[in-house]
């Protein structure tokens, strides 16, 4: 008998851990039922959820609408390309409209960072950050840590390098957030321009060494770089970044011990990751994805029996 | 809290025994039969009784656990959600005669999520309800057990709780108590 302390999932940072271990124990469940003959249970078959994405989405939205149709909620799904919001409708305005139509929950996926807790204070549903600019990506994080607990058995007491765009990236706050909570250690590791300034204030350590980052860890979380959100040159050339960063075969050769590799995905072939590794025994790029169903529809059905 | 004891330990052995003998009965060697517990608390009693069948019968009868906690019609509508447990079947149910083993009979509500849910593993040929306790008289949906312990009356005021030594209690027993009422 145990519910979530929160309404919302804003962020990893407004979780407890005692949230977040409910959350992987819901999850398990719900990896059970995926693996089902029949993959669907009726949990919420009385609530209407819309998936806002005010920015481009593959895996994240199709994630989260498997969850909600196995767990046999309506969608609606709502993408701002093809909107009223270019004839300048405002965010508040166009959530207001959805939520006319008897919404319970909202999953918002939005450039600015906050947008989501501006909405969680403004409307009455369940809103789920589904990623806010370069701020968080909360079941990113969750479905991570339970991919690490899941392969190695749990996550407190392991090393963590975050290696890559850490300066752009929604998914490394909230996977510093995760797995400080859960009691790992971090490290974040990429070119000095890529690392935000204040980082180490975080608790993280930094490394600028690829090698010595893969040395140091159990499990390597592996990030792309975001072009869309580089108004700037933040490294010469995409090869360069590949040549002094990129994870590949012949890197994790020179290691004494085999580490955990991972990807949030979309992966950036040959630049941050190559194909020996990506498709390889280290990796659980593609355990992630199944992951994340689960752990989205550990969140969703949480979050609704909320009172 | 008043307490009335309704089976002892003895007691229960004797009803455990009984429900093994009309299992053979009904099922003679169990060659397309399952026993599916209903978390959480069946799954005590289909541990006792799936261990009580091989001892009788020589037969280990396939068993596992189902969790109905996604299936309840109840979601939302309680203070606090119910936690999930662990469902434990490594098999298929389909065209299988399913018996389904909890341990008190109240409103039905239970048994009818339990059947929803073990439609997922497949259609089964038959299911029958083995319980040890049937509350008479408080059900909201028309279901009744096939194999039952015992027949009680009871008031809304009250609830059955089944206390087993394996769990720290001084021995097996099944008690009638009054609910506290909150202050």
């Amino acid at each position: 008998m145990q519910q979530l302390s929160t309404k919302h999932l804003l962020g990893i940072k407004g979780l407890t851990a005692e949230d977040i271990q409910l959350i992987f124990e819901t999850a398990d469940n719900f990896k059970d039922v995926i693996n089902r003959p029949i993959k669907k249970v009726p949990s919420l078959r009385d609530i209407t959820i819309a998936n806002v994405f005010f920015e481009n989405s593959t895996r994240t939205r199709l994630s989260f609408e498997l969850a909600e149709k196995r767990l046999s909620a309506d969608v609606i799904n709502f993408s701002s390309s093809n909107s009223s919001v270019k004839k300048g409708e405002t965010l508040i305005d166009t959530v207001n409209n959805i939520l006319s139509m008897k919404v319970d929950m909202v999953v918002m996926r939005h450039s600015s960072p906050g947008a989501p807790h501006f909405l969680s204070q403004n409307i009455d549903a369940n809103i789920v950050n589904a990623g806010d600019g370069t701020h968080e990506h909360p079941t990113q994080a969750l479905l991570d840590s339970f991919s690490i607990r899941e392969k190695l058995g749990d996550v407190a007491g392991k090393k963590v390098a975050i290696i890559g765009d850490v300066l752009h990236s929604r998914v490394a706050l909230s996977n510093i957030f995760c797995l400080q909570k859960l009691g790992a250690e971090v490290m974040v590791c990429g070119p000095v321009t890529l690392l935000p300034k204040y980082i180490s204030s975080l608790g993280v350590k930094v490394e600028y060494d690829v090698k010595k980052a893969l040395q140091w860890c159990d499990v390597a979380n592996i990030l792309r770089i975001q072009l869309e959100r580089q108004q700037i040159k933040y490294f010469p050339s995409l090869r360069e970044y590949s040549l002094y960063y990129g994870v590949d075969r012949k890197l994790l050769d020179q290691l004494d011990k085999e580490i955990v590799i991972m990807h949030p995905g979309p992966i950036n072939r040959g630049v941050e990751l190559n194909s020996d590794v990506a498709d390889s025994e280290h990796s659980i790029i593609l355990n992630q994805v199944e992951n994340g169903v689960a752990i989205r529809m550990a969140v969703l059905y949480l979050l609704a029996g909320v009172k | 809290m008043q307490k009335r004891l309704v089976l002892d330990q003895k007691q229960i052995a004797i009803t455990l025994d009984r429900f093994c003998h009309q299992l053979i009965e009904n099922h003679d060697d169990f060659e397309n039969t399952v026993l599916l517990g209903l978390q959480p608390r069946g799954t005590l009693v289909l541990d006792k009784l799936v261990k009580r069948l091989k001892e009788i019968s020589g037969v280990e009868v396939p068993s596992g656990y189902l969790d109905a906690t996604f299936h309840r019609d109840d979601f939302r509508r309680r203070d606090i959600p119910l936690k999930a447990n662990e469902t434990k079947i490594n098999f298929l149910i389909e065209n299988k005669k399913v018996v389904l083993v909890d341990d008190v009979l109240f409103k039905g509500r239970s048994a009818r999520a339990a059947m929803d849910a073990m439609i997922a593993f497949g259609r089964p040929k038959k299911v029958e309800l083995m319980v040890l306790i049937d509350r008479k008289y408080t059900r909201d949906y028309p279901i009744k057990p096939d194999y039952c312990g015992r027949k009680v009356n009871t008031l809304e005021s009250q609830y059955v709780s089944v206390e087993w030594a394996s769990q720290g209690f001084a021995q097996d027993a099944i008690w009638i108590t009054e609910k506290e009422v909150k202050s």
